[in-house]
């Protein structure tokens, strides 16, 4: 297991270093000189100058990513150009946030997602499953930031059952409960599109194992039929969904930004959407890089789940590494 | 003398031959369209949905013909609600006209859904056969530079790629083809590997055939029903990511209309004129549920396989 673990790892190092990559261009993209990216548009001539000597900017690329990479492992982004904070200091804390809301809707997803999938699945073409099967094609296309903004219409504005935004600390605020109430409608909006996607994966996954011959053995020896689904089905249906559930959380860390737009969450979404407008380039460098991080960790966590749960591709995937 | 004669008749009788093994190939293509159609038809939601995706795409063409006023003109009161006299639909924050900004904005909107999914099919169909079928090293470079694409979730790969660029149609268009790209070169990778292992594959090989005609008359065509029927689910969902692009303002700029950009526009009056919000949203959900259906239909005609699914 340690070993499937260690050459897992050995993976992800050239994924990382060409994430940084990508990242470190985006300044090199941008239309205009990269100076003027980094110092905003009123710079002078010589604060450019400045900026060339300071950031190496007139030494070849590799060069300069190779500085810029050991900045940034040391946690060192820049100054944010909107408002010269550290880009670190601006974005950990931002990025916390996220993590929250992208928890709570991943597990709401989850817990819809596993319940209706499996339901839907134990009963193929029922009324039951018919309506989820509908319910799914309909929330997976519904844009985000639509359904936030109804919710809000519907439980902020005309009932007055939740606040609509107005989080603005989570830690020092008003308190677990306040922040639960602050939750509940964007975790609703997030989950939304991720559990439909769930649910359309659980079911065929169920689907397919329900209609293999150990199953209908099980079924023959007269085994309860919570017990097959619970024991037989559910348990070798286990890598496939483990790998969509995963994937979904890892799109949530970048997907709920139109959720936090709407609601005013303080998270790397809306700070990400902020530095965009301002173009304020290290802070969208820092912002996208941890985020592809930590996506890029969670199929990680992911992997290492599947492999301890499904021996088949410990072995294969140790065998290659 | 006769020898010369007797090769150009034979060149005559080989193109003659070629000519009908064309018209043959054309006959089995017309026939296997109608095979596919026959199955699709049978679908009545998709059929449905496809009738309804050609009323919309007539209604965004003409749209200058029949939309009841000017889009960016102020032609009502601020905010009127749906069923004020001239505005069926109601006016927006700035008076104008919501029917009529539906009608126009279809034509962005549509764009952003449709352009990027075609052309993100046909870069990975190349990348992805010259990977899958070539292999070796291409293979490898291909698609470990796709692994680090694949790290940027891609609603962020869109949204970096349009903040970094000016905003645009043209940028968002970019932004959702760069994001579409490592998924569908992964799906035509993994089948034109599975049928290059197919025999006849081999039997053109040892026929002789060189490496293009190979890929282009027996791989292509055989890999082909997958990726298609991934495209079209990927249409509506695109539409989405693309409306939620001009939704935080990296698409058409005010006052030009489109679906994405009509919801961001009701927000600043959502309690008061929530039908600015509502109906755009509504647009956005009908018209990619439609591509969704149409999806589907196309996975039971051209693929049977995976109908589980």
């Amino acid at each position: 297991m340690s070993r499937f673990i260690a050459a897992r790892l050995l993976t992800i190092i050239p994924i990382m270093l060409g994430v940084s990559f990508f990242v470190f261009m985006l300044a090199h993209l941008a239309p205009g000189d990269v100076t003027t990216t980094l110092t905003g548009p009123y710079a002078t001539e010589e604060v450019r100058e400045q900026i060339r000597i300071k950031y190496g900017l007139n030494e070849p690329l590799m060069v300069q990513y190779g500085n810029w990479l050991g900045r940034v492992v040391q946690g060192e982004f820049g100054k944010s150009i909107a408002n010269r904070r550290l880009v670190a200091e601006l974005i950990f804390p931002k990025f916390a946030n996220t993590a929250i809301l992208a928890l709570t809707s991943a597990a709401l997803a989850y817990v819809i997602g596993l319940f209706v999938g499996i339901f839907a699945a134990s009963r193929p073409y029922s009324l039951f499953d018919r309506l989820a099967m509908s319910g799914t094609l309909l929330f997976g296309s519904i844009p985000p930031f639509w359904l936030g903004l109804l919710l809000v219409l519907l439980f902020s504005l005309t009932w007055r059952w939740l606040p609509a935004t107005g989080m603005t600390k989570i830690i020092d605020g008003g308190g677990p409960g306040d922040v639960i109430l602050h939750l509940i409608l964007p975790t609703i909006a997030a989950a939304a599109a991720p559990a439909a996607i769930i649910v359309r994966t659980v079911r065929a996954t169920m689907l397919e194992i329900l209609s293999q011959n150990y199953i209908k053995v099980a079924r023959a020896k007269g085994i309860r039929r919570n017990v097959i689904l619970r024991k037989h089905a559910l348990r070798n249906a286990l890598p496939p969904i483990a790998t969509i559930c995963g994937l979904q959380l890892g799109y949530l860390l970048g997907g709920v930004l139109f959720v936090e737009v709407i609601f005013a969450w303080p998270g790397i979404g809306s700070q990400l959407w902020a530095a965009i407008q301002a173009r304020d380039i290290p802070t969208i460098q820092g912002a996208s890089l941890i985020i592809a991080v930590s996506f890029v960790l969670v199929n990680l966590v992911v992997d290492v789940f599947n492999a301890y749960t499904d021996p088949k591709i410990r072995i294969s995937e140790g065998m290659r590494a | 003398m006769s020898t010369s004669a007797n090769s150009s008749l034979d060149k005559g009788r080989r193109r003659n031959t070629a000519a009908e093994l064309r018209r043959e190939n054309f006959r089995i293509m017309i026939r296997t369209l109608i095979l596919a159609w026959h199955a699709f038809a049978k679908d009545r939601a998709a059929v449905v949905a496809l009738i309804f995706l050609g009323v919309v795409v007539m209604i965004s063409i003409f749209a200058p013909y029949i939309s009841p006023y000017d889009p960016t003109d102020a032609v009502a009161k601020r905010g009127a609600p749906p069923g004020s006299t001239g505005v069926i639909l109601g006016a927006d924050l700035d008076g104008r006209d919501i029917l009529s900004r539906l009608l126009w904005g279809g034509r962005v909107s549509l764009l952003i859904g449709v352009v990027p999914t075609v052309a993100g099919t046909l870069i990975a169909i190349f990348l992805g056969l010259v990977a899958g079928y070539i292999g070796g090293w291409l293979d490898q470079v291909i698609m470990r530079i796709l692994d680090i694409f694949f790290a940027f979730p891609l609603v962020l790969m869109a949204i970096v790629v349009a903040g970094i660029l000016q905003p645009g149609v043209l940028t968002i268009i970019i932004a959702i083809t760069i994001g579409l790209i490592p998924y569908i070169t992964r799906l035509v990778r993994t089948t034109t590997v599975s049928v290059k292992q197919q025999p006849y594959i081999e039997a053109a090989r040892a026929g002789g055939a060189p490496v293009p005609t190979i890929v282009v008359r027996y791989v292509l065509p055989n890999m082909l029903a997958p990726v298609i029927v991934y495209s079209t689910t990927l249409i509506g969902l695109m539409m989405v990511v693309g409306s939620g692009l001009s939704f935080l303002g990296l698409g058409v700029q005010p006052p030009e209309a489109d679906w994405g950009i009509m919801v961001s526009e009701g927000r600043a009056v959502l309690k008061k004129a929530p039908h600015a919000t509502a109906f755009p949203g509504l647009v956005i959900v009908v018209v990619s549920l439609a591509f969704s259906f149409i999806g589907d239909g196309l996975r039971d005609a051209l693929d049977p396989r995976a109908r589980i699914r």
